[in-house]
């Protein structure tokens, strides 16, 4: 089994996605929607990058399918980095922890775990269900 | 309004350099205007337009017009990364269009070699205030995973191999053994590519460009003007450009910004594909390449690893010659910005100034490619379509 044990950067949140962030610390997974389209979005906007609404928060169920990765060899903890496409509909960049780097394939589901950074809020991250 | 004919590229230089600690980098950008100067014929005093880059030490381009010397009636420092200078010709041939200026100067140089930069693989420091560092710093993206997801999202669409990967990076050294200033010129292998260390997965060290110290320069003028002047006039027929980006996290790799920039650079020209005789790809890793070859319309989409494979991108063997200088995959990669080099190999080729084992004859049409900034997250793709006058 290989864990991810390089440091995390801390995200430095922003008045616009401190929510984001607070939710993350407590074990949830945010996305915004759209209050005029109702189309979900991500990263986090304001106002909704697809009509210019004025969106909301919406938790996700915290799962989804894996659409790409890439295992960084080079580095001097490999890692595992991929585009998860949530259940909740939009693709977030992440990383895949937890499990064998070798094992990680398109389509594979995944769920969220929360994993502490260097010094900042917790990071959502995910790990083959 | 229509840059179709309406300007040509007069001048071009690339620095011999791959490695010049012993520079400026201010330096370098005056060392490389006056080499296109020269090439051109054309004196400092004849420019009245700048362009420079993110790579331009300085407030956008007036540090360098004040280092330089240059007292222009027109600038753009429009920055989408390393296919900037191919975006920086199309707005020259449209700032010439509309008489805002006759002798265009765009120049690049950079010192990542000297420098020591983990260019590809060292995630890069982005400032809090960009609006998606914090959605995607922590993941520890870089240059090499962010083009690597492409590949393997490749893979798995269409069965795309490594080995069909690797032959873009042969075909590059297949040409880059004819070039005496290029970085690496020993011919390499499907096996040595394939074999060589895995850097980000499906991407080998040999799938990856060169870093390299350097840097180039053009000169665009208006037709009156070029046809005075000493060089073959090489005509600017149509350009396009495209940013794309992560769509509110409808994330799709199936394309590049190429799709759309080759589609309005392809209707500017008046030209397709099967008319080229000459390619230059952007060649940031041999995914970029095939990406671009497909996006552009050379083959189907999905059929790019079936493309590129058994030498079809070697001058004198296949059928589309590409990067006949050794491209960023062997040559240079200067300032890890590589859409300058690709119109000055382009323009090479149509002057017949290439280096003849390589120099495709009668070479009459050429396309240039590139995509700057991160294949898998947001680019800058633009499309430039140049012919012999």
């Amino acid at each position: 089994m290989m864990t991810t044990q390089r440091k995390i950067l801390a995200p430095v949140a922003n008045v616009e996605t401190q929510a984001y962030w607070d939710a993350a610390d407590a074990g949830k997974l945010l996305v915004k929607k759209c209050q005029s389209c109702g189309e979900p979005h991500f990263y986090p906007r304001a106002l909704c990058p697809f009509c210019f609404g004025e969106t909301e928060w919406q938790e996700t169920n915290g799962e989804g399918e894996i659409y790409s990765f890439s295992v960084m060899r080079r580095a001097e903890t490999p890692y595992a980095i991929a585009f998860v496409k949530l259940d909740a509909g939009p693709t977030m960049m992440s990383n895949i922890v937890d499990c064998d780097f070798d094992g990680i394939a398109i389509g594979q589901r995944v769920r969220v775990v929360f994993q502490p950074s260097n010094g900042g809020h917790k990071v959502p991250m995910f790990t083959p269900v | 309004m229509s840059i179709n004919r309406a300007a040509c590229i007069a001048g071009i230089y690339e620095h011999p350099t791959r490695h010049a600690p012993d520079k400026s980098l201010a330096q370098l950008h005056a060392e490389v205007a006056k080499g296109a100067l020269e090439d051109a014929g054309l004196s400092k005093n004849d420019i009245d337009g700048y362009f420079c880059a993110g790579d331009a030490p300085g407030m956008g381009p007036i540090s360098m017009v004040d280092y330089l010397g240059l007292k222009p009636r027109h600038v753009d420092s429009t920055d989408v990364g390393g296919s900037s200078y191919l975006l920086h010709v199309s707005h020259a041939a449209q700032a010439i269009a509309a008489g805002k200026c006759d002798v265009a100067l765009i120049t690049l140089a950079g010192k990542p070699r000297s420098e020591g930069m983990a260019t590809g693989t060292a995630p890069r420091v982005v400032a809090p205030s960009v609006p998606d560092a914090q959605f995607e710093q922590p993941y520890a993206p870089t240059i090499a995973n962010m083009y690597a997801m492409v590949a393997m999202r490749h893979m798995h669409d269409w069965g795309t191999t490594s080995e069909q990967l690797a032959w873009i990076k042969v075909a590059a050294s297949h040409h880059a053994q004819h070039n005496p200033h290029a970085l690496l010129r020993n011919v390499v292998t499907v096996e040595d590519v394939v074999n060589s260390p895995m850097v980000a997965s499906p991407l080998h060290r040999l799938d990856c460009c060169v870093i390299t110290d350097g840097g180039g320069a053009i000169i665009v003028t208006r037709p009156e003007i070029a046809k005075n002047l000493k060089k073959p006039v090489v005509n600017i027929l149509g350009a396009g450009e495209s940013p794309k980006h992560t769509d509110g996290g409808r994330i799709d790799l199936s394309y590049t910004g190429i799709e759309a920039a080759g589609r309005r650079a392809w209707e500017e020209s008046g030209v397709k594909p099967a008319d080229m005789k000459y390619a230059s790809f952007y060649d940031s890793f041999t995914i970029t390449v095939l990406k671009q070859i497909e996006d552009l319309g050379f083959c189907e989409k999905g059929q790019g690893g079936r493309f590129v494979s058994d030498g079809n991108l070697i001058s004198g063997v296949g059928k589309l010659p590409f990067n006949t200088d050794g491209g960023g995959l062997c040559s240079n990669h200067p300032a890890n910005r590589g859409g300058l080099t690709k119109v000055l190999e382009a323009v090479r080729q149509l002057r017949g100034e290439a280096h003849p084992a390589v120099q495709v004859k009668n070479c009459d049409l050429a396309v240039a490619s590139g995509t700057g900034g991160s294949l898998g997250t947001r680019h800058g793709a633009a499309v430039l379509v140049m012919e012999r006058a």
